[in-house]
């Protein structure tokens, strides 16, 4: 596992959904073409095609985040 | 702690409630003063804050969380913190915040300012509604400025979602009343840049009680992991509805009693609407606190509790009080959006089932498809509400699917806003 989990901003996101094509393994749509995200951590060997969805999102909704241990 | 703590302190209940006016007017800060006592400001920081962590004070907005804990987030930093005393109550069917700023301000005021005391704050925002603003102002007006902390006043929208604490914060900082993305949150940067402690009002009442009488004064309500008191809003099947202070802890059937509740009630909705509804069986046998009620998988939230007459569809009400949820989204995320929108349009099939066409499944699938992925968690109290719709009106729901007259036959009951 690497230190790393995908987020998506649901503010900025317009179901574009290049990410679900980018990365299936993480990412399915909703029946109205909003990522449904695998946010547990990500296996390191995802890590190249999830930095490659994270770049195509059009409106940067999509990021790869550090682990945090605890949001307050 | 020492017995110096408890001396003049009031009754143990009601604390929040018993010294109000009967004429409904404001209690004013003689009235106040002559109740409570004046504000303890010879307290320093640290003490203040060592007796709210021994009281165990947890927010009474409704996520329940440590107040101490809340109070350590926002020190230390390089900004000197800010303290929004939230008093919105956007969720229709609470009126204890309106109770509490419009008859007792002074006591909200009074914490507020504890507060900002216990974490070095000098700027705080008393955040109301449209209802209740003009008490908070006439009470600020009968003050002087204690230890150079500015307290003002500031009305926010009458929205749902403008309560929640982000959502506050852009309000405040000159933007839209809408939640924002986290992080970061507004503990970390919230109004002005600053690092910003958000309290509900009722946790403000509390906290000015405790620094006065003490933690052991105010663990002597309550139970140990859930101390004190709290203030519920009844409604619905009841005699008398409207805000009751309760012990946490006590029986859920006492309170129902003392509001005169319906005793064929059917079912009780706990929570407000991002509550959960338990059947009449369960609510008989729980008590008003987040242990009890978290094993029929329900929690105090929001403290407001509606109870449903035995003459109404537990299914057409939730589906309306979905409706007023779905409408109600701050329209910037798709799965809230969309989410929301297609559970209530499955709940509709499933109540105008005369077409056959509900489909049970798809609302499951949908129910179990929108939690956690907004920027708040509107979507997520509102798919707990339908959820647990469906399992304690089980028996309605099969009504419906095949077409047969349910118990409310198609009937609004409630007043749902």
């Amino acid at each position: 596992m690497s230190d790393f989990v995908l987020r998506v901003n649901p503010i900025l996101c317009d179901a574009h959904g290049l990410c679900a094509e980018l990365l299936p393994e993480r990412i399915e749509l909703d029946e109205w073409g909003y990522p449904i995200i695998d946010d547990t951590p990500m296996p390191r060997p995802l890590e190249a095609h999830a930095r490659r969805a994270v770049a195509a999102c059009p409106v940067l909704a999509l990021r790869l985040e550090r682990r945090v241990a605890a949001r307050r | 702690m020492s017995a110096a703590e408890i001396v003049g302190a009031p009754p143990f209940a009601p604390r929040l409630l018993g010294g109000l006016r009967q004429d409904g007017r404001p209690v004013g800060m003689a009235a106040h003063l002559d109740r409570y006592g004046p504000l303890p400001l010879e307290l320093r920081p640290e003490e203040l804050r060592e007796r709210i962590a021994a009281a165990g004070l947890t927010g009474r907005g409704g996520a329940g969380f440590p107040t101490a804990t809340k109070l350590e987030s926002v020190r230390g930093g390089r900004t000197r913190p800010v303290v929004v005393a939230n008093g919105t109550e956007g969720e229709p069917p609470s009126g204890k915040d309106k109770v509490l700023l419009a008859y007792s301000p002074h006591l909200v005021i009074d914490g507020a300012v504890l507060a900002a005391r216990a974490v070095g704050a000098k700027h705080v925002v008393v955040a109301t509604s449209s209802t209740v603003n003009a008490a908070v102002e006439a009470a600020l007006r009968e003050r002087r400025l204690e230890r150079g902390i500015q307290v003002r006043a500031v009305v926010v929208p009458d929205r749902f979602v403008a309560g929640e604490e982000t959502a506050l914060v852009q309000f405040l900082n000159g933007g839209p009343a809408l939640p924002t993305f986290t992080p970061p949150r507004p503990y970390e940067r919230g109004v002005g840049g600053a690092p910003t402690l958000v309290l509900n009002v009722e946790t403000l009442a509390q906290l000015a009680l405790i620094a006065r009488f003490g933690a052991a004064w105010f663990r002597a309500a309550g139970t140990p992991d859930e101390p004190g008191t709290a203030l519920v809003t009844v409604s619905g099947a009841v005699r008398e509805p409207g805000v009751y202070e309760i012990e946490l802890g006590s029986p859920f059937a006492g309170l129902l009693e003392q509001a005169g509740a319906d005793r064929q009630a059917q079912a009780y909705l706990v929570g407000g609407y991002f509550g959960t509804w338990l059947t009449a069986a369960e609510g008989a046998r729980a008590a008003l606190s987040n242990a009890s009620l978290g094993r029929f998988g329900a929690a105090l939230g929001a403290r407001a509790i509606i109870v449903l007459p035995a003459d109404a569809c537990g299914v057409v009400e939730t589906a309306r009080i979905a409706a007023y949820l779905s409408e109600q989204s701050a329209g910037q995320c798709g799965p809230c959006v969309h989410g929301l929108a297609a559970i209530v349009d499955s709940l509709e099939q499933l109540v105008q089932a005369k077409k056959r066409t509900a489909d049970v499944p798809l609302l499951q699938r949908r129910l179990g498809q929108i939690a956690r992925r907004g920027a708040c968690r509107h979507p997520d109290g509102a798919v707990a509400l339908v959820s647990s719709a469906l399992r304690v009106f089980a028996d309605e729901v099969d009504r419906h699917v095949h077409g047969r007259r349910c118990t409310g036959n198609g009937r609004p009951m409630l007043a749902i806003r």
